[in-house]
């Protein structure tokens, strides 16, 4: 605080003089800071409601003191820190309306839903690339079983490839006697791996997805190439059947989830390159935005994903309740995201 | 310094200023933060993501003896996942809408179209990091671990992937890919403190008049250097300044330094400001008086 005298000083200077207004003004400003302050520090609960409501009084007088300082004041100490005050001022007061719980909520009922029925165009393009991909690879590896190598990472097949005996094959699916002695907690890292390997994948082919969304296609029609050389395998030795439900139980969440992800980077992509009425980079910023509720949705989903395939899948063997919860999964997945709702209730 | 370059460094300081107004119709005038600032404040981040995982390593690898081997291998992947993915999402979603790296170089992320931040924003833009990071160095391993790729494809792997990376170079709001499609900027967002008023303690000085000719000779800037000079109150910079003043204007040295450069502060302000509100801005002291 200023001395008193220095104040009754400036006060009884003539007419106006910065030294004046700053005395006069001077008190709002420390108020302000002060609030602001334990604002930042412990949220809108550190406040009692009088302060409450002194806060955009306040801040509505720190904005007309910088207006006033601009135009008179050259005192550079207070312009920088009205300059900074008011900035910081507007983002508290301006920056966050809802509580996080409140944004969680809306979150999971109305924005990650919206946004996944707003890309419901893209989604179609990306899955039916997939399938292309599985169907190129399957009818190649079928009729012609060196194909495989090609297509699919010696480490990420752990032994499952064409020279693999129909017994061990129905090892690695949980069925047959090796099943019983293999190590389950390796499994357990396994899946955990497969989970953030996965959500890697899927955060690459969204960030791609700028780059017109080509190689964001290319990513999901290799991811399809290495499912169907996958399924060509099981198939050859008689066991898709079984393969099909190993695959099913979380591979229709994990699957979905990978093609929205390109779903979303392929809304960047068609945003940039077909950008409508407005500029390409408002157009790509929308865009963006859609595509970043999408992607904390596919992060979800491939969690999900990850549990079912790291434990449901290993405490359930029989094949007929692989395929149930399978179907279930797609059909939860589904009727959340595509069943409609009001889409005005802001 | 020259007139020229005085000139050219206002204008370059004006082009990294960008309109911003508050629903009450003032202009906030936000800075882009500069190439450099943003550097730091990555290298900052992920020197202490860097930091943190090797404590938790440390720390699962002491615990090891006590739990099973694949449970800890398992919350290590884990762990590392969300802490890569979430750490720059977490902190820019919080009040302040920086990374402690942001908030130690005085910078924070903000709308570009002046509305709040939203979380979708916030996500898109640190994914795309995910991409402008890791691309460079997966191309990098790609070129040494395959022996089928030449040096010349991995050569221009990595130039081509180091385009995106450094996108922010190559635009005036020194946007990186990632603010460019979550709709994003990143300015400066320091703090500075209430100083107190110099020109109200230069009246208890004492008196001292200086004549309108010797209070004619500076402006704006070479005011506000002054300012700055007398609150660091650094006994040789304020010799040196207040010796230039004093050959500058042909005064003898009769006083102290600090008496002298402050009620030299104080009339040359108020003569300014003065001007000021007659609608004179004198920049500097080559700008007519």
């Amino acid at each position: 605080m200023i001395p008193d005298l220095l104040v009754a000083a400036a006060l009884d200077a003539p007419a106006f003089s910065t030294g004046r207004f700053r005395a006069e003004r001077e008190a709002d400003w420390i108020a302000f800071d002060a609030l602001l302050t334990r604002l930042e520090k412990r949220g809108a609960k550190g406040l009692s409601s009088e302060e409450l409501l002194q806060l955009p009084v306040l801040y509505r007088a720190t904005l007309s003191s910088l207006s006033i300082a601009r135009a008179t004041s050259l005192d550079k100490a207070l312009l920088d820190h009205l300059e900074a005050l008011s900035m910081r001022g507007y983002f508290l007061i301006y920056g966050v309306r809802q509580s996080r719980f409140d944004r969680m909520a809306r979150f999971f009922t109305r924005d990650w839903p919206l946004a996944v029925q707003a890309v419901w165009k893209e989604t179609l393009i990306i899955a039916a690339i997939i399938i292309l991909g599985a169907i190129t690879s399957w009818s190649l590896v079928s009729s012609q079983p060196d194909w495989y190598y090609s297509f699919v990472d010696e480490g990420m097949a752990g032994g499952r490839d064409p020279r693999a005996t129909a017994a061990y094959l129905q090892s690695t699916i949980g069925h047959g006697k090796a099943a019983a002695s293999e190590d389950e907690g390796a499994l357990h890292v396994f899946a955990t791996f497969l989970f953030t390997h996965n959500s890697q994948v899927s955060i690459l082919s969204f960030a791609l997805g700028f780059a017109f969304g080509i190689p964001t296609m290319m990513l999901e029609f290799y991811q399809g190439i290495s499912l169907g050389a996958m399924v060509a395998v099981f198939t050859g030795k008689g066991l898709g059947y079984d393969f099909g439900g190993w695959l099913f139980i979380h591979g229709t969440t994990e699957l979905f989830a990978a093609a929205l992800s390109g779903a979303a980077g392929l809304r960047i992509g068609a945003a940039v390159v077909f950008p409508g009425a407005r500029s390409r980079l408002q157009a790509a910023s929308d865009a963006g935005r859609t595509a970043g509720k999408v992607m904390v949705g596919v992060i979800i989903m491939l969690l999900v994903a990850g549990l079912l395939e790291g434990f449901g899948r290993q405490l359930i063997t029989d094949t007929v309740m692989r395929y149930g919860i399978g179907t279930v999964m797609l059909l939860l997945w589904l009727g959340y995201y595509y069943i409609p709702r009001r889409s005005t209730a802001t | 310094m020259s007139a020229t370059a005085n000139a050219k460094m206002r204008t370059a300081q004006k082009g990294k200023i960008r309109q911003f107004i508050t629903p009450e119709g003032v202009d906030l005038e936000l800075k882009i933060a500069s190439s450099g600032l943003r550097f730091g404040a990555l290298i900052v981040d992920l020197g202490i993501l860097l930091a943190i995982m090797i404590l938790f390593s440390l720390f699962l690898d002491w615990i090891d003896a006590a739990a099973s081997r694949d449970l800890i291998e398992m919350i290590w992947l884990l762990g590392f996942f969300v802490l890569r993915t979430f750490w720059f999402i977490g902190f820019e979603l919080g009040q302040r809408a920086a990374t402690p790296g942001k908030r130690l170089m005085g910078i924070r992320v903000v709308a570009r179209d002046g509305g709040r931040l939203t979380a979708d924003a916030v996500v898109a833009r640190n994914l795309i990091r995910e991409l402008e990071l890791f691309l460079p160095l997966m191309m990098l391993g790609f070129g040494a671990s395959e022996d089928a790729v030449s040096g010349w494809t991995a050569f221009a792997g990595v130039a081509w992937s180091l385009t995106l990376s450094l996108f922010l170079l190559f635009n005036k709001d020194r946007m990186r890919m990632g603010d460019l499609i979550a709709g994003t900027w990143v300015v400066m967002a320091q703090r500075s403190k209430l100083d107190h008023d110099i020109a109200a303690e230069a009246e208890a000085a004492g008196p001292m008049a200086f004549s309108e000719a010797e209070l004619s000779v500076y402006g704006i800037f070479e005011l506000q250097e002054l300012e700055r000079v007398l609150r660091i109150r650094d006994a040789r910079a304020m010799r040196e300044v207040a010796d230039t003043i004093r050959a500058k204007i042909g005064r003898p040295v009769a006083e102290e330094d600090d008496v002298f450069l402050l009620s030299y502060y104080r009339q040359l302000k108020a003569r300014l400001e003065r001007k000021l509100l007659f609608g004179k801005r004198r920049e500097d002291k080559y700008a007519s008086d």
